[in-house]
């Protein structure tokens, strides 16, 4: 690890200060991922600028049919919040399992949707619970949110502040975890919504996506057999040593019908 | 946690006492080779190999050496200059036609090939870790990438890149081991051959502290000091002195302080153990190396790693009339200390497992390939042994129609065929393989299995129950025979007992306790031999300079050849003290009896303690000297007469997900015999850290390679790790039959769970799948390999449809 001079601001207009003064800056969530990358010397920021100051960062509340979650927030706050457990139950579920304790307790969200890992959870709870993210300058809807590999619509010098979920009548995401990083090999977050049902999916492809063919399916009857001879083409998906495509297009259809059981009860 | 039974023995020996050395583990108190900083110390960065196999065209240094802080940049041309040797191997393996092994150069730093990802290629010195971390990125290797073998079929298959050119067809050795033609004349008149094929994967030890090295050179006495994460500082001290930097040993002194685990992967000499001391003198200062993680995964010894192919040839009632077995094992780039000793004789000779098979061969081809070495871990050679019996066993009950246990037990080598002698060099000399599979299928309530079957099934989980009886050898080694089989050094053990003046006592083992609770164990048998209280018996280990001699801790050694050491110094002392005691009490050495800590006047109450004793001892007031000499201090070395046979059942339950693949241990019961058991809490700990390694290899671990020989696992993002949420509660218990060959009766329990579970959570399950068809899958059972089992089985059956 190089070398680098750290800041950490109270405000996200001061932050994005020193943001745009560092020659290489970085922001800093809870470093769960930018520390290891820091670690292995994949990238030496001049910067970094932590958020953990930024107190408008945080707080999670209810506005109408809205939950909405500070970008600052850690895994185990969401998890842990009575709010969340209220309002969306599958949503607290998700942050609670996340990696491990020692993640819960320093990740955020805002720094799990700045990063964009294609197996984080959160893309697809904002994908599936039709979230809009909100940044120091505009709102962006989480269908032009996830861009690609690692990649997201923020720009450069661009802070995540927080997310609005929109409470659905009722969602779950089930789950299927890599046994080495507890990362999701195919983590789907189904929601049902008067408007219809949206399937967000994550881990199987390169970047989060929406499994519209399983969303039209569901919305006409929001039952596990709505699934029934539905596919993905593995062609689009992610393959590992640990998982391939093929593996990843078997376990989607899955762990999307546990979703949905799982909603039902 | 778990549910145990143990039989309980008087005396402190079978007390469950809690580990002394737990409070300064726990709380943070260890002291560690990393927590050693000496004064002026530096630090080292080892720059290591990007790729499989290439040519150094060239490397520049000047930018590194320029670099703030930096002290130093060595490389390959440095030791060549100073004329280093090579790593050494410490074991000779023959081949068939009585050649020698190929022995291939291990310099400490490669000068012109490197040949595995992690070879070593320079070295960094500066004044801080981050100064020689910045400073070895500056380092500029031009390289000439050559086209590498990553994996054993790469390597074996014809015109493979060679990994040292005197070996051209990779192959370091070509051994074999029992009689050929009796194997093929029974095998020739068979009711029925059983064949199989079998893959160890290649395993990461991983132990929680990294390996690290403080290199110390002290020019004012000429004197060097290593200090390093080592499960035996002597052979460390023997390897480094004698064959690397030609150290007289009392010139030399290595310390392996508190050690975080090593499962096999701290017993060898590793080159960074040479670069630090070598550079420590060069530079005239303290030199610290500790690995990062990422470096554990490249460089630690792997384990594992071989391919075996198998036939058992049957009568129509089970019984096992021939086994053959070919074995390939992957040495990796360069052979490590005991690399060449693992699929030989350290696997080949278990072949006959805990059966009657009258005529068994076993050829083992030992091959080379682009990839980190292959050593001992954890079992090492044993459980390849265990693995390939217990799953042919069940393969052919299968195939016979005969229950898996029935076929079993008709093989077994019954108690009163014991000493046994196999046909494959070891004579076994008691066990009582019934007795411990009837243990674990009352521990394990096998009656109850067909209704736990029927529950998972109405869960819709595919249930399976799965065995493995296993033998194993372990309590290394007789020196003479090991010194025939190939071994370059004595595998005896030393142990000093002071005993001090007021009664206390100071144990110096050259065993090395790294997680094993010596410093607990060896505490109880000595407090029950000598009679003092646990409390004032202190066990010293680790430390060249205090230990008078020692092998070191692997092979589950440390209690049955340690341990027999002192209780053989103790009956020095005893035999001392006794006639200390006669002439204090004015009697005769015959009127004497010894008794929990007494000599006692036969048929009366005078007596003297082993404190007064040692009082007179060292105030040799009123004292026979004529006879002896003050003091009562005794050394003693123990040369074991044979190999311990550790024996039991493993009994696995799985529940498999159909839909995902998903395997769950849901039950894990073992039933050991290891011999007679000092702590059954430690015992107990022993096991359940054995079968956590077990289910690892047998579910999660593998180290993979790339045809081009990247190593794909090199972090904890895709290496398995297992974890505490894998496992149900582990119902271990012992039933012993005391080994016959030394004074504490112990056979060893360190490796057990690893080399008995594996196949017995395979066998669990192939029989969860065994009504849908699926007869084989590898280690590990990971979930798309369990799917894609099933799938292809479903498409083979509707293709008979």
């Amino acid at each position: 690890m190089r070398d680098f001079q750290f800041h950490r601001p109270s405000t996200v207009a001061e932050a994005l200060h020193l943001l745009r003064q560092a020659s290489a800056g970085k922001l800093l969530g809870g470093g769960q991922s930018l520390l290891p990358v820091l670690k292995l010397d994949m990238a030496e920021p001049s910067d970094l600028v932590s958020l953990s100051g930024v107190t408008e960062l945080r707080g999670i509340r209810t506005e109408g049919n809205q939950l909405i979650i500070g970008a600052f927030t850690t895994h185990a706050e969401v998890a842990a919040s009575a709010e969340v457990r209220a309002k969306i139950p599958s949503l607290a579920r998700l942050a609670d399992g996340i990696g491990d304790p020692q993640v819960r307790n320093r990740g955020t969200l805002g720094g799990s949707l700045a990063h964009a890992d294609p197996a984080a959870d959160y893309p697809a709870a904002v994908l599936g619970l039709s979230a809009t993210v909100h940044t120091d300058r505009r709102t962006v809807p989480a269908d032009r949110f996830f861009t690609g590999l690692f990649e997201t619509a923020l720009e450069p010098d661009e802070i995540l502040t927080a997310v609005r979920f929109t409470i659905p009548q009722r969602a779950a995401y089930a789950k299927f975890a890599s046994h080495a990083s507890r990362y999701a090999v195919v983590g789907v977050m189904v929601a049902q919504y008067p408007g219809g049902v949206r399937v967000g999916v994550t881990g199987a492809g390169p970047s989060a996506f929406r499994w519209t063919a399983a969303e039209s399916a569901l919305t006409a009857r929001f039952a596990p057999e709505s699934l029934a001879g539905l596919t993905y083409p593995a062609d689009d998906l992610t393959s590992t040593p640990e998982a391939t495509a093929d593996y990843r297009a078997h376990l989607l259809p899955i762990m999307t019908k546990r979703a949905v059981q799982t909603a039902l009860g | 946690m778990s549910t145990t039974t143990h039989p309980s023995i008087p005396g402190s020996i079978g007390a469950a006492i809690p580990r002394r050395e737990d409070r300064r583990f726990i709380t943070g108190a260890g002291r560690y080779v990393d927590d050693i900083v000496l004064p002026h110390q530096a630090y080292a960065v080892i720059v290591r190999s990007p790729h499989a196999y290439a040519q150094i065209r060239a490397i520049a240094t000047a930018a590194a050496l320029a670099a703030p802080g930096v002290l130093a940049v060595f490389t390959g041309h440095d030791v060549a200059a100073d004329k280093v040797g090579g790593i050494p191997c410490g074991w000779l393996v023959k081949s068939k036609d009585g050649s020698n092994m190929v022995e291939p150069p291990h310099p400490m730093l490669v000068k012109d090939r490197v040949r595995h990802v992690g070879d070593q290629v320079a070295v960094v010195i500066a004044e801080s870790k981050a100064e020689a971390r910045a400073a070895a990125q500056l380092i500029e290797i031009d390289y000439e990438v050559l086209p590498a073998v990553g994996t054993l079929q790469d390597a074996t298959a014809p015109g493979a890149p060679a990994v040292w050119a005197e070996a051209p067809d990779n192959v370091c050795f070509d051994w074999d081991l029992g009689d050929k033609a009796a194997v093929a004349t029974a095998m020739a008149s068979a009711y029925k051959i059983i064949d199989i094929e079998v893959r160890q994967n290649r395993v990461i030890p991983n132990a929680i502290e990294p390996r690290a090295a403080i290199g110390h050179y002290d020019p004012a006495g000429d004197y060097y000091t290593l200090y390093t994460t080592s499960q035996n500082p002597h052979l460390i001290r023997l390897l480094l002195g004698a064959f690397v930097l030609g150290i007289p040993e009392h010139r030399l002194r290595v310390v392996a302080p508190d050690v975080g685990g090593g499962f096999g992967s701290k017993i060898y000499h590793y080159a960074e153990e040479a670069i630090v001391v070598w550079a420590s003198k060069k530079l005239g200062r303290p030199v610290k190396w500790t690995a990062e993680r990422s470096e554990s995964f490249m460089s630690d010894a792997h384990g594992r790693d071989t391919i075996m192919t198998a036939q058992l040839a049957v009568d129509k009632d089970g019984k096992f009339l021939a086994f053959k077995v070919h074995n390939v094992a992957n040495m990796g780039a360069y052979l490590s200390t005991f690399a060449p000793a693992i699929p030989t004789y350290l696997s080949a000779t278990l072949m006959a497992g805990c059966y009657t098979t009258p005529a068994i061969y076993v050829e083992v081809k030992a091959v080379f390939t682009h990839t980190v070495p292959v050593d001992a871990y954890r079992g090492a050679g044993r459980p390849e042994a265990a693995y390939l019996i217990e799953r042919i066993v069940d393969k052919a009950a299968r195939e016979l129609g005969i229950d898996r246990l029935a076929i079993r037990r008709k093989n077994f080598i019954r108690p009163d065929q014991f000493p046994y002698k196999t046909p494959v060099a070891l004579e076994y000399d008691v066990g009582d393989y019934e007795a411990t599979l009837a243990l674990a299928l009352k521990a394990g309530d096998y009656d109850g299995y067909p209704a736990r079957r029927a529950a998972s099934q109405q869960r819709g989980k595919l249930r399976g129950i799965g065995f493995s009886t296993y033998v194993e050898g372990c309590g290394i080694a007789p020196s003479a025979l090991v010194g025939q089989l190939g071994a370059r050094a004595g595998l005896y053990e030393a142990a000093t007992v002071r005993v001090h003046p007021t009664g206390s006592v100071s144990v110096f083992t050259g065993t090395h306790s790294h997680g094993q609770g010596h410093e607990t164990t060896f505490a109880q048998l000595v407090s029950d031999k000598l009679g003092v209280p646990f409390d004032h018996v202190d066990i010293v280990h680790g430390d060249t300079d205090r230990i008078p001699f020692g092998m070191g801790t692997y092979g589950s050694r440390s209690l049955s050849v340690g341990g027999s050491a002192i209780v053989k110094a103790i009956d020095k002392i005893l035999k001392k003290g006794k006639t200390i005691a006669a002439h204090l009490l004015a009697v005769s050495e015959s009127d004497l009896v010894w008794s929990r800590g007494e000599f006692r006047v036969a048929g009366t109450d005078r007596r003297k303690t082993i404190a007064e004793v040692a009082f007179a001892a060292y105030v040799p007031h009123n004292y026979p000297i004529d006879k002896i000499e003050p003091g009562l201090e005794e050394s003693a070395f123990y040369d074991p007469l044979n190999f311990t046979f550790p024996a039991g059942c493993h009994l696995c339950e799985v529940e498999v997900d159909p839909d995902t693949g998903v395997v769950q241990v849901v039950q894990m019961v073992a039933a050991d015999d290891v011999g007679v058991v000092l702590n059954p809490m430690i015992v107990d700990g022993q096991l359940h850290g054995g079968l956590v390694q077990g289910i690892g290899q047998a579910l999660y671990e593998e180290a993979q390679y790339d045809e081009s020989g990247q190593l794909l696992t090199g972090s904890y993002l895709n290496y398995g790790m297992p974890r505490a949420s894998d496992f149900p509660f582990f119902n271990v218990s012992t039933h012993p039959t005391a080994c016959t060959h030394n004074p504490i009766g112990a056979k060893g329990v360190g490796e057990v769970g690893a080399i008995g579970c594996p196949p017995a959570v395979i066998n669990a399950v192939l029989d969860a799948l065994a009504p849908l068809g699926v007869t084989d899958i590898s280690m590990p059972a990971t979930p798309e390999k369990v799917w894609r089992a099933i799938a292809s089985a479903q498409a083979a059956a509707s293709t008979r449809d």
